[in-house]
């Protein structure tokens, strides 16, 4: 199972051994999501010039062929009447792709869902979400404007996350949504808003594979757990060194197993006494493990949301950071193996 | 005819090749561009038909917009502007 690693100058493939980087693909553009679907590697540029494009490999890289990327529709001269929507029409970038079966989805910036089932040969904004009047209430984190970047996908159940717009939930496919992710909470809103899902800034949503009701969230302000499919969340204040971070992994098998990369909150975003660790719980929160074997000290590596990912045996786990770091583990992050210190800031780390 | 020259940073991404086309602004000689190359489109114009916000068009030298008139013998230039990165 190849790793793919998008960064700010290009995406690698790193090959089943995990020896060699390789020659890297798009050098010197954003690749901002990376996506391997059945025999298909799609890869998401954002140009600082010429704007977000999506470009498809269908013989595992060796050559890639542009594709459409998601397009807003018109916006309304004039808003319905009671709405007021600031916000552009225009993609900004594709945060995350997810598959399943034929269909593609994109969560993007500004907010939007898009769906494909033509291999990206066109893409329909979801509707039904976008024109929920709740979108008013979002706002960026990170960003000028709100991005979906999280996609979980079970069936007709796709849940997604918001920064900042919360989470949130469709049973039917994406046909219709429901604002989900109760019990989170909001330090940087004030007391009216504190606890208004709608605003919530969560960092990463991710489900477990076998047991879908399960969630785990990296949140602006903690570490939060659902059980129920992701409509309540609970905080989980165990977590260690610090409560504030970007990446979360959860084990496909084993819900309770979850990893994250800890860092000091909020502005700072550093790794705690610039001490790089992973953080390991396998009783659902109840306790940590704060993983550092084969990890630098005196590092001053951030990992975004995207930046951490665990292979489908759940034993290994990749990370990659902001100064071009990027970590193997084989045995579920006991131990660390550094591959490169040396690659551009890294977006996106994602096992095929 | 209006000459639409395209800037050597494109070509790394796209076929964009000089043209000369007719129109009596810069929207519509690129108009006519985008019916013979519609791979450009998407490169220039963002999903609702303005600039996109790191593209600049020169006409004869000086900085234009969409909507400003071009002559017969116009140049004009679709140049990446440095606040792209």
């Amino acid at each position: 199972m190849p790793l793919y690693v998008g960064t700010r100058k290009g995406l690698f493939i790193i090959d089943e051994g995990r020896r060699a980087i390789g020659r890297p693909h798009f050098l010197g553009d954003p690749v901002s999501a990376v996506l391997a679907q059945g025999a298909s590697i799609y890869a998401a540029l954002n140009l600082g010039h010429f704007g977000v494009k999506l470009h498809r490999s269908d013989n595992r890289g060796d050559s890639w062929t542009e594709v459409a990327a998601p397009a807003y529709p018109p916006k309304p001269a004039s808003p319905p009447e009671g709405t007021d929507d600031k916000v552009p029409w225009k993609l900004v970038q594709i945060w995350t792709l997810e598959g399943a079966g034929q269909d593609l989805w994109a969560g993007t910036i500004p907010g939007g869902l898009f769906h494909s089932n033509d291999r990206g040969a066109s893409w329909t904004l979801v509707r039904s979400l976008w024109d929920r009047k709740e979108r008013a209430e979002w706002f960026g984190g990170g960003y000028d404007q709100p991005g979906i970047h999280s996609v979980c996908l079970n069936g007709k159940q796709i849940t997604i996350a918001i920064s900042c717009g919360g989470t949130w939930r469709s049973a039917d496919g994406g046909a219709s949504w429901q604002l989900a992710g109760k019990g989170m909470y909001a330090e940087f809103m004030p007391p009216e808003q504190r606890d208004n899902p709608n605003i919530q800034d969560v960092h990463r949503l991710a489900q477990c594979a076998s047991q879908p009701d399960v969630f785990w969230a990296q949140h602006h302000n903690g570490v939060f757990r659902s059980v129920d499919g992701a409509a309540r969340f609970a905080e989980i204040s165990a977590i260690a060194p610090s409560k504030f971070g970007f990446a979360v992994a959860v084990h496909p098998k084993n819900p309770d197993t979850a990893w994250f990369v800890p860092a000091v909150k909020d502005e700072c975003r550093v790794p705690v006494d610039a001490k790089l660790v992973v953080a390991r719980t396998r009783d659902g929160g109840k306790s940590f493990a704060v993983l550092r074997k084969g990890l630098p000290e005196n590092a001053y590596d951030l990992v975004y949301r995207h930046g951490l990912d665990v292979d489908a045996s759940g034993e290994r786990l990749a990370f990659g950071s902001t100064t071009g770091g990027l970590w193997l583990s084989e045995d579920q992050g006991d131990s660390w193996r550094c591959l490169s210190q040396h690659l551009p800031p890294i977006h996106c780390v994602r096992f095929g | 005819m209006p000459r639409v020259v395209f800037t050597s940073h494109l070509q790394r991404h796209v076929r964009a090749t000089e043209s000369d086309v007719s129109g009596g602004t810069v929207a519509a000689a690129l108009e006519a561009v985008f019916r013979a190359q519609p791979q450009v489109r998407g490169y220039v114009l963002d999903e609702q038909g303005e600039l996109r916000k790191h593209v600049f068009i020169f006409v004869d030298g000086r900085r234009a917009g969409l909507g400003d008139a071009v002559r017969g013998e116009s140049a004009i230039h679709v140049m990446q502007a440095l606040t792209g990165g």
